[in-house]
Formats: C-alpha cells, sequence, structure tokens
C-alpha cells in the first residue's frame, strides 16, 4: 500500500476532462433562461429612446388593456414601496424604473408582466411615455463644461457632473525626479467604452412565496451572497427570507456583478402577484444598459534617463460613469486597481489623479475580465513603454528588459502601495522574444519594408493584482473580501464541496476537486462541488477579478487541510498508535518506522461515523473562510506580430505568442482555455469591439450587427508558453490567470501596429484600430484619437 | 400552443395553426401563433431547452438546430415555416449511452467553457462533417464564423472538430 | 426578440400568392429566407398585416443557364447553392466570388439573392453583382410578368420598385459575351458584418480590349451604385495601369459615402478606389494567362 498517483486521481498539474461538460455536450445545462416555475409569468422592460429628458406623463392604460397582461410598473409605483431608486456597489444610486427623468438611451422606465414574453412586449409598445428632451451631455469634455446640465439633480449637494476624485502617489517625489528626466516621453490615449457581453444576457426568475414568505430569485449573478445582502437592504425582506440561486451562467466577464433593475422589478412583481416572474434581457438591453467597461481618459508621462532607465511617472485619468457610478470594485479605490500600473518595472516615484465624469450613457464601468480597471492602466501603461522606447531611440524589448523588477528584487513596494511579492520577468520576456524569433522578425521586418510591405511587432509585459482582498484594504459595501469553503466527507469517502464562489464558465466544479484531490488523495471525481445557492453555500464574495483560484481555492485547501487534520486523529486510533506517530502521504495515513500499517483517507471518514474514538464530535465536516495576506502577481509577455495594408489600412495578425506565469497550474488545461479566451477579447478591443455615442446621446453598439465579437475566422491561433514562480503566500503556490490576457493583450496588437507604422511619425491610433483610422493615421502621417465616429470628443 | 403553454389548457382567442414537425426523430403535432419562432417553439413548447438565445439579430448562432440537416438559427424562422420538417437539436445529437464524435470532441479538448454557445457550435460542426469528413482547419473556421464564442478563442473548437473529423472515420479510437 | 402578431399565409403557388398579395396589397409582406425580414420583425421594425410565405411554392429554388447562356436565379435560390454551385465558376466568376461574401454560412443556409434586392438594404451585396453584370429581377403581378433592369429597381434604402401586389420571382443575368473575368471584394470589420465598402467588378474582353465593363458599388450611396463613368472609361479600351486608374478614379467620384462608424466619408471613397483598382489588376492578369 502506497500514496495515490496523484495525477490518476485527478489531482494538481492534471488535465482533467471537465466535469462541466458531460451537461453542457448534451444541451443539458440548465441557465437561468431554463427554469420554469408553475404560473410563471414573463417580463419585458420598456427603455426610454432618448438619452436624457424629462419624463412628463406616463400613460399605461393601453397596455393594462391586452389579454394576458397581468401588471404594468412605473417608477411612480415603485416609488410608493421605496424601491424606484437602489444603491450600487459603489456608493451611488440608480434608478429602478425612472420618476424623474431619464439619463441615459435605454434606462428602464416600466415593465410589464404577462403570460408570455411577447404579450408582455406588447404591453411595452402600448405605453405612451411623453418626454421633455434635455441636452444631452457625452463626453467628460462636455460633462465639465461650466453650462452644462446637471445629469444628477436627484442627489442633494450635487453641483456639477463630478463623480469622484482620486489621488495616489507622491506628488512631490514624482516632481523631483521630473526635474531631473534627460527625456520626457508623454503620451494620451482613450481606452474605448466596451461591453463584456456573454453571450447570455442577464434574467432572473424571481419566485415569491406568500405562503411561507420566502423569496427565491434565480439570477445571472457572479456574485449571490453580495445580491442576497443588497436585496436584503433594498426589499426589507429578513436575509434569512431571501435565497439567491445562480445556475449554470453563460459567461459573465464582469458584466454579471452589479444589481440591475430588471431583478429588482421582477421581484416586486412577484412579490405583488404571488407568482413568478422571469425576466430575460434581450441583447440590446444588456449592451445599452447593463455594466460596460472602460471609457477612458488617459494622459500621462514619463521621466526618464539617457541610459534608459525609468525615474518617475505621472498620470491622470478621466473616467467616462454614465449615469450612475456603479462600478463593481473595492471601496476605498475610486478607480479600482488603476494604480498597480508599472507595478513589474522599477519606476522611482509616481503619482496618479483621478476624475470620474458623469455622462447621459449607460452607467457601469465594471471590472471587465479584469481586477478592476487595471486593464486600462496595463494598457497606458504598455502603451506608454513603447512610445519612451520609441522617444529613447531604444529596442523595445531592451528598454523593457532595463527596467523590469529583477528576480532578487522581491518583495518589492511599488511607488502606490502594492507589495509586488515574486516573479521571474526577465526569463518570461525572453522566452516570447525566443518564442517568436525577435531578432529575426527585426531582419525581416527591414527587408519587407524596403518592397513596401508594413510588418510590426508588438510587446507586452505586465503584472497584475488578482485575487482580492486582503481584508484589511479590500471590501464592497463595507463587506470584507475574503472567501470560503465548506467540504463535508461521507461515510465512504465521497465528499460535497460547496464554495462561495460562483463559476461562469472557468470549470470550477473540475479544479475545485482537484485541490480536495491534491490536499486528501480524494480522488476529485469523489468530490461533488456545489456553488451559486446562498442556502447552501458558504459566504464568498463570488467570482471577478481573477479571484477565485488566489481566495476560493486557498479556502479549498485549507478546509481540506482541516479535515486531514481530524482525519490524522481518526487514523491514530484505527492505528492504535498516537497522533504523533501517524505520517501522511497522499491518501493515506501510516505508522511511522511501518509504512505498510496504514490507513486511507477513505477509512478514516468511515470511521468518524462508525468508529471513532471516545470523546470525538462524529462526523468528517469543516468549512474554511480564507484572508488572504496579499494579492497574487502573477506576470505575462505577450507577443504580436502584424501586417498592415498601408491601402487599406486593414491589418492581419501573424502570430501570437503568450508567456503567462500564473504560478502553480491546477488544471493546465483550464489555464490554457483562459488564456486563449483572453487573448480573444485582446484581440476583440484592439481590432473591433467598441460602443460609442453619436451628439445626441444615441448608442452605436446596441447589438451583435455593430457590437463586433470576432468570429473563428479573424481571430489568430495563439503559441503558449509558460514560466511557474509558485505564489509565496498562496497554499497551492497558484495566482490568478484568468485575466491577465485580456489585460495585457491588447498592448501587444496595438504595439505591432504601431511598429509597422513607425516611419510615418504616427505615436497614437486609439483603439480599435479599425482600417479606416489606420489608413487616416498612414494618410495625414498624425495620430487618430477618440472613438469613431466622434473624432475629437476630448 | 402559445408560448410555453400544453396545447392540452390555453386560452383562446389567439390564431393558431396545427403543424407537424419532426423533431429528434420524434413526430410532434402542434399547435403555435404565427408569430412564434422555432427557437420559442423548441424550448418553451416541446422544453427542449438545450438550444439557446444569445441575441437579437440573427448574429450569434447560439440557437442553430439542423433543419433537414442544414444549419439555421432558428430565432430566425418561424415555428410555423418548421411544418412537415424535421429538426435536429443538441437533444437529438448521440445518444443516451453513446456521444455524437463531435460531442466527445468538445469535451475532450476543452472547446466549451461556459457552455451557451456549444450547442449551436456542435450542431454547425456536425452538419460541416456530414459534408466535408475532412475538412481542414481554415475549412472548420470558415464553417463555424456564423456562431460566435465568447469563452474559448476557438482555437480549441477547431481542434475538437477536427478531432471528430478523424473519430468518424476510425482515425482514433 | 418577440415579433407583433400578424397573419400568415403559405401559399402552394404562384397564383395564390398573388392572388393574397392582390388582396392585402401594402400590408403584407413576401417571407422568404427571411434572414432579414425575420430579424426586423424580432426588432418590432416591421410589422406587416399578413407575412405571405413563399417556401412552399415549388419551382423557385432554382439556379440554371438558359441554351443562350442566360442565367436565371429563383426566389427561392439560397445563397449556399450559389456559394457550392457548380456552375457559377469560371462561367460567372463575379457571382461565385461574391456568394461566400454574403453574411456568414448560417444565414447564408437560408438567406436567398432574390430576396435580399428585395430588402435594398444599400449595404447589401448582390445588387452591385447584377448591377455589374447588367441583370434584372422578373416580377409577377395582377397585370402578368415584368422585367426590372437591376439599375432600376431599387429606389432607395429599403425600397424596390415592386408595385402593390407583384412578388419577384426570378433575377436574371444576361449571357456574357468573350472572355469573362470578374471580382467582388467587399472591406468587412469580420465576417457576417456588412460591407464598409464592397466593390462588383465585371468584364467581358476580346483579346486585350475590353468589350463590357460592369462596375457597381456596396455601401457608399443611398443605393448601390453603377459606376457608369468608369464602366464607360474601360469599354473598347485595353486594361493598362493609365486605364485602371482612370477607372478607379471615376467610381471613386461616383460613390456617394458617409461618415459613420465604420469610416470616415473620404475612407471609404479611397477603399472604392483601392478595390477597383485591385479587381481590375486581377483581371488584368487573368486576362494575361
Amino acid at each position: 500500500m502506497t500514496a495515490v498517483d496523484e495525477v490518476k486521481i485527478g489531482g494538481m498539474g492534471a488535465s482533467r476532462r471537465r466535469v462541466e461538460d458531460a451537461r453542457f455536450v448534451r444541451g443539458r445545462g440548465n441557465y437561468v433562461d431554463d427554469i420554469k416555475l408553475p404560473g410563471m409569468l414573463h417580463m419585458e422592460v420598456l427603455r426610454s429612446p432618448l438619452a436624457h429628458a424629462t419624463i412628463t406623463s406616463i400613460d399605461t392604460s393601453k397596455a393594462w388593456e391586452i389579454p394576458g397582461v397581468r401588471l404594468v410598473l412605473t417608477g411612480e409605483m415603485m416609488a410608493q414601496r421605496n424601491l424606484a431608486w437602489m444603491p450600487t456597489l459603489s456608493y451611488d444610486t440608480q434608478a429602478v424604473l425612472a420618476t424623474d427623468k431619464v439619463r441615459f438611451q435605454g434606462q428602464e422606465v416600466c415593465v410589464v408582466i404577462a403570460d408570455d414574453p411577447y404579450i408582455a412586449k406588447d404591453g411595452c409598445e402600448a405605453i405612451v411615455v411623453d418626454y421633455e428632451p434635455l441636452p444631452p451631455v457625452v463626453n467628460p469634455l462636455q460633462s465639465r463644461a461650466a453650462d452644462a446640465p446637471i445629469i444628477r439633480d436627484d442627489k442633494e449637494g450635487q453641483t456639477d457632473n463630478t463623480c469622484y476624485r482620486w489621488e495616489v502617489g507622491d506628488r512631490a517625489a514624482t516632481d523631483r525626479a521630473f526635474a531631473t528626466a534627460d527625456v520626457v516621453s508623454k503620451l494620451k490615449l482613450h481606452y474605448p467604452r466596451s461591453h463584456p457581453s456573454p453571450i447570455e444576457c442577464c434574467g432572473a426568475v424571481a419566485d415569491y412565496n406568500p405562503a411561507t414568505q420566502k423569496l427565491s430569485v434565480f439570477m445571472t449573478t457572479q456574485a449571490p451572497h453580495i445580491i442576497r445582502a443588497a436585496f436584503a437592504l433594498v426589499t426589507e425582506l429578513p436575509e434569512h427570507m431571501i435565497r439567491i440561486i445562480s445556475p449554470d451562467i453563460g459567461g459573465g466577464f464582469g458584466n454579471k456583478v452589479p444589481v440591475y433593475p430588471g431583478y429588482v422589478a421582477a421581484t416586486l412583481a412577484s412579490i405583488l402577484l404571488g407568482k413568478p416572474v422571469k425576466w430575460i434581457e434581450d441583447k440590446t438591453g444588456n449592451l445599452i444598459s447593463t455594466g460596460f467597461g472602460r471609457d477612458m481618459y488617459l494622459d500621462g508621462e514619463m521621466a526618464l534617463r539617457s541610459d534608459g532607465k525609468i525615474l518617475a511617472v505621472r498620470m491622470h485619468a478621466d473616467t467616462d460613469q454614465g449615469a450612475f457610478f456603479s462600478d463593481a470594485q473595492p471601496s476605498k479605490f475610486k478607480i479600482g486597481l488603476m494604480h498597480s500600473a508599472f507595478a513589474c518595472y522599477d519606476v522611482g516615484a509616481g503619482h496618479i489623479t483621478a476624475q470620474g465624469h458623469y455622462t447621459n450613457k449607460a452607467p457601469g464601468g465594471v471590472a471587465y475580465r479584469c481586477s478592476f480597471r487595471v486593464t486600462e492602466a496595463m494598457f497606458f501603461q504598455e502603451r506608454m513603454m513603447q512610445a519612451a522606447a520609441v522617444d529613447l531611440g531604444m529596442d523595445q524589448a531592451e528598454f523593457r528588459r532595463r527596467n523590469l523588477l529583477h528576480d532578487d528584487a522581491f518583495p518589492a513596494r511599488t511607488p502606490f502601495g502594492f507589495l509586488v511579492d515574486s516573479g521571474q520577468y526577465g526569463k518570461c520576456l525572453q522566452i516570447g522574444l525566443d518564442a517568436i524569433g525577435y531578432d529575426q522578425f527585426k531582419i525581416d521586418q527591414a527587408e519587407a519594408r524596403t518592397r513596401g510591405r508594413r510588418l510590426g511587432i508588438g510587446i507586452s509585459t505586465m503584472t497584475e493584482p488578482l485575487g482580492a482582498g486582503n481584508s484589511r484594504e479590500y471590501d464592497i459595501l463595507g463587506i470584507k473580501m475574503f472567501d470560503s469553503a465548506e467540504l463535508r466527507v461521507h461515510m465512504t469517502g465521497k465528499a460535497i464541496l460547496r464554495v462561495g464562489a460562483k463559476s461562469q464558465g472557468q470549470g470550477h466544479e473540475t479544479t475545485w476537486g482537484q485541490i480536495v484531490a491534491h490536499e486528501l488523495g480524494i480522488p476529485a471525481a469523489d468530490v461533488i462541488v456545489e456553488e451559486g445557492d446562498t442556502d447552501t453555500a458558504p459566504f464568498g464574495m463570488g467570482t471577478y477579478a481573477s479571484r477565485s483560484t488566489p481566495v476560493a481555492g486557498a479556502a479549498i485547501a485549507m478546509v481540506s487541510r482541516k479535515i486531514r487534520a481530524k482525519a490524522r486523529k481518526l487514523a491514530a486510533h484505527l492505528l492504535e498508535v498516537s497522533e504523533e506517530d501517524v505520517e501522511w502521504e497522499l491518501g493515506r495515513f501510516y505508522v511511522r518506522g511501518a509504512p505498510e500499517r496504514g490507513a486511507t483517507i477513505q477509512e478514516c471518514a468511515m470511521a468518524a461515523y462508525s468508529n471513532m474514538p471516545d470523546g470525538m464530535e462524529p462526523g468528517l465536516e469543516n468549512n474554511a473562510y480564507y484572508d488572504p495576506p496579499n494579492l497574487t502577481w502573477p506576470f505575462a509577455c505577450y507577443i504580436a506580430t502584424v501586417e498592415v495594408d498601408p491601402a487599406t489600412g486593414v491589418w492581419d495578425v501573424l502570430r501570437v505568442v503568450a508567456v503567462d506565469d500564473c504560478g502553480v497550474r491546477i488544471n493546465p488545461m483550464i489555464v490554457e482555455g483562459q488564456i486563449m479566451g483572453g487573448l480573444t477579447e485582446a484581440y476583440a478591443a484592439a481590432s473591433m469591439q467598441f460602443q460609442t455615442y453619436d451628439a445626441d446621446g444615441n448608442i452605436v453598439g446596441s447589438n451583435y450587427m455593430d457590437y463586433l465579437l470576432p468570429t473563428a475566422w479573424e481571430t489568430p491561433g495563439f503559441e503558449l508558453h509558460e514560466v511557474v514562480t509558485p505564489c509565496p503566500h498562496h497554499p497551492l503556490g497558484a495566482k490568478g490567470v484568468g485575466e491577465c490576457a485580456t489585460v495585457g493583450g491588447p498592448a501587444a496588437f496595438v504595439n505591432a501596429v504601431h511598429d509597422a507604422l513607425s516611419d510615418t511619425g504616427v505615436r497614437n491610433i486609439d483603439m480599435p484600430l479599425l482600417p479606416d483610422r489606420v489608413w487616416q493615421a498612414v494618410q495625414d502621417g498624425q495620430d487618430v484619437s477618440g472613438m469613431p465616429p466622434v473624432r475629437s470628443d476630448a | 400552443m402559445s408560448y410555453g403553454q400544453s396545447s392540452v389548457v390555453r386560452e383562446v382567442g389567439v390564431d393558431e395553426r396545427r403543424i407537424t414537425v419532426t423533431v429528434n426523430g420524434e413526430k410532434r403535432v402542434v399547435e403555435v401563433e404565427p408569430r412564434l419562432l422555432l427557437a420559442h417553439l423548441l424550448r418553451e413548447g416541446l422544453a427542449l431547452t438545450g438550444t439557446h438565445l444569445g441575441c437579437d439579430t440573427t448574429s450569434c448562432g447560439a440557437c442553430t438546430v439542423l433543419v433537414d440537416g442544414t444549419p439555421v438559427k432558428s430565432c430566425t424562422m418561424l415555428a410555423v415555416q418548421a411544418d412537415g420538417h424535421e429538426i435536429t437539436t443538441v437533444e437529438g445529437l448521440g445518444t443516451p449511452s453513446e456521444l455524437d464524435p463531435v460531442q466527445e470532441g468538445f469535451s475532450r479538448e476543452h472547446a466549451l467553457q461556459c457552455g451557451f454557445c456549444t450547442p449551436g457550435m456542435m450542431l454547425t460542426s456536425h452538419a460541416l462533417l456530414e459534408s466535408n469528413p475532412d475538412p481542414s482547419e481554415e475549412e472548420v473556421r470558415w464553417a463555424i464564423s456564423g456562431n460566435l464564442c465568447r469563452c474559448t478563442g476557438y482555437q480549441n473548437i477547431v481542434k475538437a472538430v477536427l478531432w471528430a473529423a478523424e473519430k468518424k472515420s476510425g482515425g482514433v479510437s | 426578440m418577440y415579433p407583433s402578431r400578424f397573419r400568415y399565409e403559405a401559399p402552394r403557388s404562384l397564383d395564390e400568392a398573388r392572388a393574397l398579395l392582390t388582396r392585402f396589397g401594402d400590408e403584407a409582406k413576401i417571407l422568404a429566407g427571411g434572414q432579414s425580414l425575420v430579424p426586423l420583425l424580432k426588432l418590432r421594425f416591421a410589422a406587416p398585416e399578413l407575412l405571405v410565405d413563399i417556401n412552399n411554392i415549388p419551382g423557385l429554388d432554382h439556379h440554371r443557364e438558359d441554351a443562350d447562356g442566360t442565367l436565371r436565379i429563383g426566389a427561392l435560390c439560397r445563397h449556399v447553392s450559389l456559394e457550392r454551385s457548380a456552375l457559377l465558376p469560371g462561367r460567372h466568376p463575379l457571382m461565385a466570388s461574391a456568394a461566400p461574401l454574403i453574411a456568414d454560412p448560417i444565414v447564408r443556409n437560408r438567406g436567398t439573392l432574390v430576396g435580399s434586392l428585395c430588402h435594398s438594404d444599400p449595404q447589401g451585396d448582390w445588387a452591385s453583382v447584377l448591377l455589374a453584370l447588367g441583370g434584372s429581377i422578373v416580377a409577377l403581378g395582377p397585370s402578368g410578368r415584368r422585367t426590372i433592369p437591376a439599375s432600376e429597381f431599387s429606389l432607395g434604402p429599403f425600397q424596390n420598385a415592386l408595385l402593390p401586389g407583384e412578388i419577384a420571382i426570378e433575377a436574371v443575368v444576361p449571357a456574357a459575351q468573350g472572355h469573362v473575368s470578374g471580382s467582388y471584394l467587399k472591406l468587412e470589420r469580420r465576417v457576417g458584418d456588412f460591407a464598409t465598402a464592397g466593390v462588383a467588378v465585371a468584364l467581358e474582353m476580346s483579346g486585350d480590349t475590353v468589350t463590357r465593363a460592369g462596375i457597381a458599388l456596396t455601401g457608399v450611396g443611398p443605393s448601390n451604385i453603377a459606376a457608369t463613368a468608369a464602366e464607360q472609361a474601360l469599354t473598347g479600351r485595353a486594361l493598362t495601369t493609365d486605364t485602371i486608374d482612370e477607372a478607379a478614379e471615376l467610381a471613386a467620384a461616383a460613390a456617394q459615402p458617409r461618415s459613420d462608424h465604420r469610416g470616415s466619408a473620404a475612407y471609404k471613397r479611397h477603399v472604392v478606389a483601392t478595390f477597383v483598382r485591385r479587381g481590375l489588376q486581377r483581371q488584368e492578369v487573368g486576362a494575361a494567362a
């Protein structure tokens, strides 16, 4: 009898096939829209066609006359129950249904509940709303103007359109460093508004049972426990009578963190009608009203010594928040973890200022596949690095190499206060350069240029802070950002694991079992994983910002270790030796000095229910709440090569190399899947994916004909490489990974295109690099800034 | 059948017509309102919820089903138009005991994450292999370019389809 | 996502269809492939009283050549049939090159060429192809059949020349003479996107001389645009750098683009010139071969 083979039992490092797939490939997933309850009614939302307008009247009488319409709710009716407004996750308020005025196109004005959604839609069409138009504000420049209308006139004391101001770093030290600089490099850019756009839209089935007074809500949420807390605050129902169930989710990417008006309205409708009410958003509703990402204007500069050493960085960010400040982010940080910019480099000093602006646009600023605004931070960082290398006349790889933190620099405190704890940055960069054939490419590029072909290579290197908290610094609505796991081992050694995180495609049901297998030697297949039901799962903060493995994953390791500690006592009892004489190997305890005398973890489990020592509490279950001591700091190097057709501005990706160091990989197959998905969203952001608004506040990008996601045809192939630097504080040595490629990837593509244009004088083309913008830049030899079609909006 | 209601108990007053449609090999006679989309008939009327709806504009392909063997976006076909036709949904791929090679390939190659686009993607892939048993990577990418996936980046989907092609040809066991 | 109520009829013959159209006039819409109409219904941008589904009418799904080489495409001929056609490559190179660029593969399984023409979306691709080939549309109405030249068929965005009660049953492409070449160039941001700009080029040549040139533009005006001046500039001449440049500039001048999120007017005009040049250069190579 020896230890079990960890790979065979699907432990750490096994590319275990996913448990989830068995149902998904058979069409037997259980998404919110698949849920059907007896007597269920259907809700549709009537949205504002205008960006900014006073509501003068709402006439719902024709809607009530339609057979099958059961309820029409207006803002006024919500207000009677104190539900016209709700708190956001950033200490602002957001209208559930508009009462006074509408503040963005697509804002929720009324809902209709009917026997089926076709009839509910008929009902929406029959409602007559009169609007008195107000001047729309569609960007921070307009928002700041002295004569700008006050968008949030509902807020007491709000005298302008400023949403927040924030500052971090050392202004004086930064000024001093700039004063000694040989070269000051400047860059100004816009990261366009983008939507996470999971293929599945948001939705809910609210089921209030008048007999038990219990409210159950099936909901597309990445964070069911936060939602329960928010619902308890908003609806004034007792928290134990609220059950939020997040079933299978068709992708989240940060879009499914906030509380949306549809959830609240469906819930009130169910309470009023005493029947289940289903609300499934359409794609337009999802794209024009739910949490977007980015929409940030960045202006910064870098102080440099002529030998290429960075002395300091300075930047200012203006964020366009839309009508309500509804970022889902830690409450202390008004612009998320923007200040993680330049964390992988030794930059000396730094200072960041930021200002948020209300506009007549959809609310949001959610962490779209990123750890709270780090995507904008890293994009600016890597664009700035390229611009600085160009200004210095230095090779971009060499410039990075000179400034990356060295392996012996850890732990390193950044100028903005983060503690970066581990990495092998130089090694990652070198693997990437070797993989892409950097030196040869440079030769080929020069040769191609002589024949009129424009090739380019772009590098992006970055470390990203993933896995919030710790609880000292990180909370949402005051709730500390820890996470949790609860493990119950049954008598035959099979187990159920319940976790406070919530998968939206990350494969938790697969990887979580692998952690238990790694810690206890119980085959992963013997562990069933449950998440998303607040009545059964332990309290957790949910899944976003790549925090599942860093926080919940750690909690699973910790609870497994608690189980192992009790199993050790049981083993000692079974082996009739003292606990000190019991040794552990995977799956089995044995007597020190007599390895053939042992008890498997399964035998210990049986004993916990059938043969426990006197005085021991029966059973084998426990829970763990994990408060991480620090964020995890994965590192990545992304390199892309492109060819630009100067006649049309069309650019094609030639190759993409990704080197990710996310620490120890629990399931390499799933990790690689995450990286490739992230790279695809990075390519999307660089090439085609954006939302904008015209001067009247009409959104462009309200459906998949204008909001473009890349298909299999455009999406490049990816070449993946890895480096493993274990996280020094995570119990498994793992780091977050799900978002690295979305965060770090865009700059690789964008830098590559700029590299291809290096002789044209073009310093910056704002994303997306649509062909017309690239062509325009080449044509004029000038930068192209702002968002299409508004070409000079800030 | 009105949306989601059984044809046994329903309220009167709506213009409905009787259609006969063979779904996953089973003949079904249902009454539908003309405006009912095929996707809704499948999901609500016939409780085949594996067919997903991901957009309003015939763009995403999540709702793709096979109509007489050809991939069609079921959100862009009326249920009445299915009268007399054969529909295959994801529930009709493979058998309870044995997966279709495409289903097996998707799982084996990690070609799905959230699973929402997966049924449509698999049906398109299945139809591709019926007409082209040995596609190149480029042909696979072209064939599935009417189906959007937000999670995977497609590379593993392509691998899955190529795996299924090989499996079907007896190349892998 | 949920259409308004409408009445639905699925006639079994053109006569039945015609009778329904006569009765309902403007209130009726014909449903063929449905890949443009059904999305409009779902978004409630269209709410006809009656849908006349012609999918059950036999004899409309063909594409074939008459003895004299005239190509006929029936109202139920799907894009995919043209994409996979054995007839088109070689004999109808422009059609063969355009077919795979229509929408996306799943939409092509159901959508129809004639339906696309009737939809008269200025960003539709087929209308440019038909214009470049000098094609026409056969309509059947209360007073019988008439043939409408492609150049007169679209009256503006989403407006066609069909009269109330008329149904388009066929698109016709006249037989080409001499050496035939052609291609469709489309700038799209992504597969399935509408054209930022598209150019259809069709040439008939006798030796080195262009005997007929067809050039038409997509997405750069209120309708697809026949670049007649460019066509005339090529006719009777050889394809040289000079004549190609001249045609490219004339085609660009014929474009009436508007700036939008797909690109500026100047850019679209430039793409038209670039694509006409590329399209003709391709034929030049083809002709030399």
